[in-house]
């Protein structure tokens, strides 16, 4: 039994799955949810690296390498959005985080 | 079952056992060291496939930079856990509910045969270079979206320091402009004062001195 592409495709799901019930069963802590996020990010840099890999394309490796980027600067700004919203607020519960009303 | 095989499901199965742990931890310090162990083994199965730079660069990236900021952040908040963990699972159903949804869609679409599904991994040629290959599609054909990303970083990291910045009154700081413009007549004041010299006078004269003084008083 090789490996083929679909042991990465299902693992890259069953990633993306975890991700997104983890947005679910964290719905308070607001540094658990981005760290979902990031597991979601994972799950696609998985896909896109598994099928460059299968079809010999490098192009989907430079993209997984732009979303690296991305990911690091969402995750830096969303980190000091996150301090700066302890310091003003005394809180990360996304429960008591209603000012905007909504 | 080849040897590759083997490894595939062992790092695998790390993987999905230690995205569980992140998910369900209830310590965010517990969280993110499973987050670290989940992209090790990302990385790991991702040296599988022959992708050795996106694999080494994971973990500088992501193990070494940004989960250590995650850390500091960690560190820096003071959360309460128990409040933060306990309480209504409300939407636990839904949660449920909507990743049944999705491993479901996904599995439709990847049942599909719409590519060859026992084809094996092409192994590439003993001279390819993973990271030539990168570094000349990045530099050649991509060149303005490196220059992009770049930028993103730039905007990333100032955005980050400009939103924690913050001004405080109960500090005296330094402020080395001033400080060099500085002039020897802002610091020292010469006073001209002419000199005085005490002669020696009488008894007499000096207690009457001292009491027309106490007479006097100070004002």
């Amino acid at each position: 039994m090789t490996l083929t592409l679909g042991h990465y495709l299902v693992l890259g799901a069953i990633l993306f799955a975890l991700g997104v019930f983890g947005m679910f069963w964290n719905r308070r802590n607001l540094i658990i949810l981005l760290m979902c996020a990031e597991l979601m990010l994972l799950a696609v840099n998985m896909n896109f690296v598994a099928f460059s890999a299968w079809s010999g394309d490098i192009a989907g490796q430079v993209f997984v390498f732009f979303i690296l980027t991305v990911a690091a600067a969402e995750a830096a700004i969303g980190l000091a959005i996150l301090v700066l919203l302890f310091r003003n607020m005394d809180t990360i519960n996304v429960d008591e985080l209603d000012q905007l009303k909504g | 079952m080849t040897v590759t095989t083997v490894l595939f499901y062992l790092f695998a199965a790390v993987l999905v056992v230690a995205a569980f742990r992140v998910v369900t931890a209830r310590s965010p310090v517990t969280a993110a060291m499973h987050l670290v162990l989940s992209f090790f083994t990302a990385a790991m199965l991702w040296m599988l496939i022959h992708v050795e730079f996106l694999a080494l660069l994971l973990v500088l990236v992501y193990v070494g930079a940004v989960m250590v900021l995650f850390l500091f952040v960690v560190m820096m908040l003071d959360i309460n856990a128990k409040q933060l963990g306990s309480g209504v699972r409300a939407y636990l159903p839904l949660g449920l509910l909507i990743a049944a949804v999705m491993v479901a869609e996904m599995s439709f679409v990847l049942t599909r045969d719409w590519w060859n599904p026992d084809a094996p991994l092409p192994i590439p040629a003993s001279d390819f270079n993973n990271t030539l290959a990168v570094g000349t599609a990045m530099y050649s054909e991509y060149v303005y979206a490196v220059q992009i990303a770049a930028v993103v970083l730039l905007v990333g990291m100032v955005a980050a320091i400009a939103l924690t910045l913050r001004r405080r009154n109960d500090t005296k700081p330094n402020v080395p402009s001033e400080q060099l413009k500085v002039k020897a007549s802002d610091r020292l004041r010469l006073v001209s004062m002419p000199g005085q010299r005490e002669r020696a006078t009488g008894v007499n004269d000096t207690a009457a001195a001292s009491a027309s003084a106490a007479a006097n008083g100070d004002k």
